[in-house]
């Protein structure tokens, strides 16, 4: 590539895209041709919302006075006495309205939602974070919300449902399938598809078929925007590390990209290793798979030899998925991201350290994030500089964290 | 380099035109209830009057497909059914005499090798391939391999496509256009329609290829109507809906029915 920059295109979106909706060899859009116009509407009205001042200002605006922008930074030195050392600080994502990153991507889409003139939002949800999320943007913006979730998942995050249901939504647990958020994503798919005429879906990470991953990544980049300055701010300098959750990738992006032209901070994604990649139960693509289509996107995929998609596990049900944004294969390939995984066990041990040594009681997505914290600070030192994105707070996950900790008996009853 | 050797659909169209009627697609899933009954069915709807069968290959994540559809997949997938099957389905369908084209998501074909997915199955007879999952504009690879082998490329296109969409889906065809008339996923409907017939009139707008309806048909009087005005009739889910919850013989007997009612539909059809 040559030295030249010359157009007013930032040096990051030149690397990232050769053509409109490609990631190197990634991304595309493989949906039925009944979606290209409502994709192409998408691509058309974010585009201009995202020069439009007055949708900047509006976005803006719900940031500070509903979502609670910016998040503040937490410097956690009891948790970061087990990381070799190392200075960490989390970007508490967890304190956002909602209780996630998720909330400042659906409340992005449900304003383009209002601007097509369309009058009900769909989603799926793993975790019921980005469900609870949309449900929430729904009950404030006025417009109908069904949220579609694999029947296993309404089970583990039961908590999630009752809020959704609260916040006026439908809930449709899926049974198809393995029953999680793929499955949940597929009967999405089924219902835009046959109502897309006053119907916007709203994906919940970056992941789908252009425009969702650039568009889900620029409503989340406010996250990487807002920390680097407040690293900046706080220590005089860049992190070493930047360590973020990879599901669909959506948190792991919005905080790596105002990152990507800083090269001397590492990337790390920290992928669900479930039951160990050998047993074959875990969700680490990138240390797995290869390339393959899910879900109108090309990226690493767990497939078989056929092409048949594989289930993915996670004790997480928000990393519980067979592949990953696009963009973040791009990273991959290119080498300027690096994908590490976290076991069930490994996750479970840096959740209850974070709970006793910090107070903060963590997502088990963000708490993959953790467990990669802990190796990489050993690996850095006393030196090291890491910052963490904490995408979610833990709430939701109670019920599977004291099953784990053997904190309730069969009945459901306290034990001491 | 296999020679483009592939025999489409083009001559039934023909044989249809002169007989002033439209053509009546058959889909299956290869593997439902298994491989070996499957084929039987497919040779069965040939044998009752189908002039091409759509042999579709059961995958784990069917997202334009409804309720009836996604069970005999599952069902296919869970009894061990391979994506090699389908080249000895399509085989038997060119021997029992009509065109077999295979319908399939995109991923199952990227895995496999577009060249070498194409090249098997031009070998074992295949007419060419009809893609719910894959737009001309990420087909770059699958266009060249089927001018290449000469087999058939039905790309859909729907209620809600453009007249940029119709022109450049419509462009990337080869044999025949797939209007998917209603908006959704693959099942049985009680009407089928206004959408399908003004689809069909804008589509024949952009071009001269023929155009076959598909999505919600399951009787011979929708047949015949669809037929009134669409170069072909394709009948999916109603088929499917014979084998669900039957002892294989009783499917097949009630498929052969069901299909010589919906060959008499389409022969009603005077064009
Ligand atoms: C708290 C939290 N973090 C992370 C994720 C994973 O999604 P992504 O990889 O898109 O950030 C989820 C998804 O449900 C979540 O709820």
């Amino acid at each position: 590539m040559s030295e030249q920059h010359t157009s007013e295109q930032p040096k990051s979106e030149h690397l990232m895209s050769d053509a409109p909706g490609r990631f190197g060899r990634f991304g595309g859009r493989y949906v039925p041709e009944a979606l290209i116009p409502a994709l192409e509407q998408l691509d058309e009205v974010r585009q201009k919302a995202m020069v439009d001042p007055d949708f900047q200002a509006e976005l803006d605006h719900l940031h500070k006075t509903y979502t609670g922008r910016p998040s503040i930074i937490t410097e956690v030195p009891r948790f970061a006495a087990h990381a070799g050392g190392a200075r960490v600080i989390l970007k508490r994502e967890d304190l956002n309205h909602t209780g996630s990153h998720k909330i400042n991507n659906v409340l992005g889409q449900a304003l383009l939602t209002r601007r097509m003139g369309k009058r009900r939002i769909i989603a799926e949800t793993g975790a019921g974070q980005h469900g609870v999320a949309t449900a929430t943007a729904a009950a404030l913006m006025g417009l109908d919300c069904t949220v579609y979730m694999g029947k296993v998942d309404t089970e583990r995050q039961a908590l999630n449902v009752a809020r959704m249901k609260i916040l006026g939504a439908e809930v449709i647990p899926v049974e198809h399938g393995s029953a999680t958020l793929k499955d949940a994503i597929n009967e999405a798919l089924r219902d835009w598809v046959t109502n897309v005429h006053d119907t916007h879906y709203c994906i919940g990470t970056v992941t789908g078929p252009h425009p969702f991953p650039e568009m889900v990544r620029d409503f989340h980049k406010i996250i990487g925007i807002e920390a680097r300055q407040q690293v900046l701010e706080l220590t005089g300098r860049l992190p070493d590390a930047v360590i973020a959750c990879v599901g669909g990738g959506s948190n792991a992006m919005g905080i790596f990209h105002r990152f990507i032209e800083d090269e001397g901070v590492r990337l790390i994604g920290v992928e669900a290793g479930g039951e160990g990649v050998e047993s074959g139960r875990h969700a680490a693509r990138f240390a797995s798979a290869e390339p393959g289509v899910l879900h109108g996107a090309m990226s690493y995929l767990m497939q078989d030899d056929d092409g048949q998609t594989l289930e993915s596990h996670s004790v997480s049900a928000g990393l519980d998925y067979p592949s990953v944004g696009p963009e973040h294969s791009h990273l991959k390939d290119i080498g300027r991201a690096e994908y590490r995984y976290a076991t069930d066990e490994e996750t479970m041990e840096a959740f209850r350290l974070l709970c006793r040594t910090e107070g903060i009681i963590p997502a088990l997505e963000s708490s993959h994030a953790l467990a990669g914290a802990l190796d990489v600070g050993r690996e850095l030192g006393p030196d090291g500089l890491i910052l963490v994105n904490l995408s979610g707070r833990g709430d939701k996950d109670m019920h599977t964290a004291a099953a784990w900790f053997g904190l309730i008996d069969a009945q459901g009853e306290g034990t001491v | 380099m296999t020679p483009a050797t592939a025999v489409g659909s083009a001559a039934v169209f023909e044989t249809c035109r002169e007989e002033g009627r439209a053509a009546l697609v058959g889909y299956l899933p290869v593997g439902f209830p298994d491989v070996a009954t499957s084929i039987r069915a497919m040779v069965t709807l040939v044998e009752n009057g189908c002039d091409i069968v759509e042999i579709g290959i059961p995958y784990s994540d069917p997202v334009i497909d409804g309720p009836a559809i996604q069970r005999a997949a599952s069902a296919a997938l869970a009894g061990g059914t391979r994506v090699e099957d389908v080249f000895a389905a399509a085989r038997a369908v060119r021997d029992a005499g009509a065109v077999p084209l295979v319908m399939t998501y995109w991923n199952l074909v990227l895995r496999r090798g577009v060249d070498r997915f194409a090249d098997d199955l031009a070998a074992a007879g295949g007419g060419g391939l009809i893609t719910p999952d894959l737009i001309p504009d990420e087909a770059g690879d699958w266009i060249a391999a089927s001018d290449r082998t000469g087999l058939d490329r039905v790309f859909l296109v729907a209620p809600s496509s453009t007249p940029e969409r119709l022109a450049t889906v419509t462009g990337a065809c080869r044999g025949f256009v797939y209007a998917a008339s209603t908006m959704g996923v693959t099942g049985v409907r009680s009407s089928v329609g206004t959408a399908a017939d003004e689809l069909v009139e804008r589509t024949r707008a952009a071009t001269d290829l023929p155009v076959c309806v598909g999505l919600g048909v399951s009787t011979g009087e929708q047949a015949a109507q669809v037929g009134s005005f669409a170069d072909g009739v394709i009948v999916g889910s109603a088929l499917v809906t014979t084998l669900l919850d039957v002892e294989p013989e009783a499917g097949l007997a009630r498929l052969a029915e069901v299909t010589r009612e919906l060959a008499a539909g389409v022969r009603e059809s005077k064009r």
